[in-house]
Parts: C-alpha cells; structure tokens; sequence
C-alpha cells in the first residue's frame, strides 16, 4: 500500500491554522518525500557495460541515491540524486560520467 | 495554611523549584542566578527531589539540553543571568518556535559591557522578541508566586510557549524578605502532574520536532506562534484566579497602585516599584498631590490595551525604563507604551526616563523629583527632557 506522504495533510497551500504546533512532524522517514533531486544541475550517467559491479558507488553516495538490488547496483533514484559527482570520482572503470543539467 | 518563612528571591524560586519537582534541569552558574541551581543541587544531594541534574559546560548548552529534555517530553526548567541568557540566545528562540512549555528563571542583570554584576532588565528586555513569556516581580513574594504560575501557563494547550520569570538580581535575589509559602501538597495539585500530548520518547507515536522551514511554511509557522501568544493573555488570567483561589493574593498583567484619581503615574517594571510606592504614600499624605503607579507584571504578551485604559485620565506619565536600547530615543517600555497610548488616542504627556542601569540606586527622593516634573510638564506643556537618566552625574554647566 503506498505511503501517505505528509505533504497530502500539509503542503505549500496549507492556511497556517493546519500547520503542526511547532512544526512538528507525527511521521518516520520523512526525507523520502523530499525530492532533492530538483537541485542537481548536474546529472550523473551510469554505463551498465562498463560497470564491473565492484559496488565502490554506492557507500559514498551521501544521499543513498545508488540502490542494490540483489548484490548490484541499480539505475540511480534520480528523485533524490543532488548530482554531487562523488561516485563519478570512486569509480575506477570509467563507468559513471557527469552530464551538465538535469 | 500558609508556612511563613523569610527567604532571598533566590532561595524562593529553588524552593518553589523543590516543591514542583521537575523532572531535569540543566544549569550553568552565573552571578547572581547562581545560588538557584545550588541550592536546587542541595535539595538532590539530600534525596529531598529526584530531578536529574545535568551539569553542563555552558548556557548555550543549558538552554540546548532543557530542550531536549523537554522535547523528550520531560518537564524541564534552567535559570540563568545577563551574559549567560545571551549565550542561549539561538536556543531561546528554538524553545519558543518548537512550542517547548519551559520555565527559566532569570535574575536579571546588566548585560556587558562594561561588565557589570548588578540588576537592570537588559538582559531580558534584549529577549524580548524571542518568542518567550515574560512575567517580572517587585518582591520575594512575586518571585515565587509568579515561578508557580509559570508552570500551567506555559503548559496550557492553547499556549505551550516557555515562560521567563524575571527578577532583580541582588535586590530581590539577595535580599531577604518576609514570604509566604504555599504547602507542598497545594502546590503540586496547583502545577499538576506533567502529561505531555506529543513527545519523542513516546514509542507508540514517530515524531520529528524542529524540522527546516522553507518560505512557504516559515509565515504560517510564525503566525501561529503569534496565536499562542495572543491565547496566553486568558491564559494567564485565568491562571492567576486560580492562584487567588489558593493564596488569596491577585495578579493580573500589571498592578495599579493609587490609579483611581491618578494625574500623574510612572509606569515601571521590577523591585523600583516598591521605592515608588513609598514615594507615592509620602507625597499623598504631605500634599495630597494624585500621584499613582502601573507596576507591569507581564511583558509579553504585552498588554497593549489594558494600559492604555489605565493611563487614560493621567495628566502626565514617566515610562521608566531599566535598561538602554539605544535608539537614541527610547528604551524598550517607553516605546511600546508610548505606541498603546497613540493607539488609544490618548494624549497625556509623556516621558521616558532611565534608571538603575548596572545597579544605579533609584530613591524616594527620586521617584519624587519625577513626580514633579511630570507636574511642571502637565502644567506648561514643555518636555525639557524626554530621555532623561535619572541620577545620572552631569557638568553644572550642562545645559538641560
């Protein structure tokens, strides 16, 4: 079952009589709902041909954006990617390469 | 029955303290609040209380830790002087805007430079926008019965701000007086249990508090925030009628004293009243003269309209401020009587003057030269000095 997201309850167009006393979040987890892939203004691309899998990707993304699936990384969560380049710099095969833009 | 001790300011609020029992307090020594946590210290060490103590290594921390502990869903207080409360300053406004019900006791002293040990109100009145209630005291008295009260106003739901309870240091701090105090069990049933709705240790409920507000909530977030403190006005009234109840002593969000017939008033906060009031009975009974007093109780929320309607059939008014903003013009009580009375459409003179900053004695005899000035001004219509320090040493030369 999907998650209710936080922002279905209260969002940008909430009248400041529904906001929370204080702020105050009554839910877990919930940057997932943040989308800070909106800031990347550069964009990892990752080439499956050349990647060895050798996973040195994924423990340096500060964002948890590389998933593994199964013992391999999968395609980036492009949702939540800032495009840092941190994981264009670790790879040792070429494998990831930034592309200017979203 | 009431228990008649006599007491310093200081020991009032760590007796009022033991006889609340919190559940943490985080503290940092500073003259002259330093004696508070001391003897609160004491009172532990002696299984008297089962607060839990956390030594911190400074107020920035205090203040930080009061908050956790409160947000944890603990019933937390600290206290703490001048360059101390200026060092929790980013905290005092995080336990405001996160809705934190934290009493701080404040023994109000000169904030430097230069560095000073003694009582004026720059300290909280530079808090003053923090987002904290603020409730001032004349006596030991006040002190303690205003420390009680802060416990149900800040806890209330329609409220849920934390609670400054100031006081003069050395001369209520220090100084011992006469009190009344209220039996243990009377007080506890006053405060009650502490039942937080929403905390962090509370497994059965995930919950985030603090989060980054971005422009589109921080408004809505401050204008609710706004509210609470607009609902603390009933609040503290009402919770005033119940402290009458229990003590048979009144307060309201100021104390008028000879306000009836009044021509000529100060309107002053902290310990200076009592000096007024001795001021005020020894020109009414030498010469009969209307003078009379607004001792302000309650700072924040400010009570705009009330004072207004108070100090409308004055001839004259003395806004006495304790402590410099330096506008160049007003201090901080002058400037917002001042806008109550243009609100109101009330035309009295008026002066703000400044007094005991950095412990400067204020007299009888000063309270009475004020008096008559406000007279001649009343009289003549000429302000010769709107800003004046009173006591202040001048060249005789120095034009007026």
């Amino acid at each position: 079952m999907a998650r209710e997201k936080i922002q279905d309850r209260i969002n940008e167009q909430s009248p400041w009589q529904h906001i929370t006393e204080g702020n105050k979040i009554f839910e877990a987890a919930t940057s997932k709902d943040f989308c800070t892939g909106e800031w990347r203004t550069t964009t990892p691309i990752w080439e499956s041909e050349k990647c060895k899998q050798c996973l040195l990707c994924t423990p340096v993304c500060p964002d948890s954006s590389i998933p593994v699936i199964t013992g391999k990384r999968a395609e980036f969560d492009y949702e939540h990617c800032k495009g840092c380049g941190i994981c264009a710099k670790v790879c040792p095969f070429g494998a990831i390469s930034m592309r200017e833009g979203k | 029955m009431a228990i008649r001790e006599r007491l310093s300011g200081n020991e009032a609020v760590a007796y009022a303290i033991k006889q609340v029992n919190p559940d943490v307090m985080p503290a940092f020594p500073i003259t002259p609040s330093t004696e508070i946590p001391q003897y609160v210290a004491n009172y532990i060490a002696n299984g008297e209380i089962d607060t839990e103590f956390i030594h911190v290594e400074s107020e920035h921390s205090a203040m930080s830790a009061t908050i956790g502990a409160t947000a944890a869903g603990a019933r937390a207080i600290t206290a703490t002087s001048s360059c101390g409360m200026a060092l929790m300053w980013e905290e005092l406004y995080v336990a405001a805007s996160n809705r934190l019900p934290i009493v701080l006791a404040l023994v109000n002293r000169a904030l430097s430079g230069p560095i000073n040990i003694n009582a004026d109100h720059s300290d909280s009145m530079g808090a003053r926008d923090s987002g904290w209630i603020q409730i001032y005291a004349e006596s030991n008295q006040e002190v303690y019965d205003n420390f009680i009260q802060a416990f149900p106003i800040a806890e209330d739901k329609r409220v849920h701000l934390p609670v400054m309870v100031c006081q003069d240091g050395f001369i209520t701090s220090h100084g011992v007086e006469n009190i009344l105090l209220a039996e243990d069990a009377a007080v506890k049933k006053f405060v009650g249990e502490y039942d937080p709705e929403h905390y962090l240790l509370n497994a059965s409920e995930k919950m985030a508090i603090g989060p980054y507000a971005v422009s589109n909530y921080y408004m809505e977030t401050k204008r609710a925030q706004r509210q609470a403190m607009i609902n603390a006005r009933e609040v503290i009234l009402e919770v005033a009628a119940r402290f009458e109840k229990m003590t048979g002593r009144k307060y309201g969000f100021f104390e008028t004293y000879q306000m009836e017939d009044a021509e000529y008033a100060v309107v002053i906060i902290g310990s200076a009243a009592g000096t007024c009031k001795a001021a005020i009975d020894e020109i009414r009974s030498i010469t009969g003269k209307k003078v009379g007093l607004i001792k302000i109780r309650v700072f924040r929320p400010f009570p705009e309209e009330e004072l207004a309607e108070a100090l409308s059939k004055v001839k004259a008014v003395a806004i006495m401020d304790r402590s410099e903003m330096f506008a160049a013009t007003s201090g901080p009580l002058g400037a917002e009587v001042r806008a109550a009375l243009y609100q109101a459409r009330i035309t009295a003179e008026v002066v703000n003057y400044f007094y005991g900053l950095g412990g400067r004695d204020i007299t009888v005899s000063d309270f009475k030269t004020v008096y008559k000035n406000l007279e001649t001004i009343a009289e003549t219509h000429i302000v010769t000095d709107m800003y004046e320090y009173i006591g202040l040493r001048r060249e005789q030369t120095e034009e007026v």
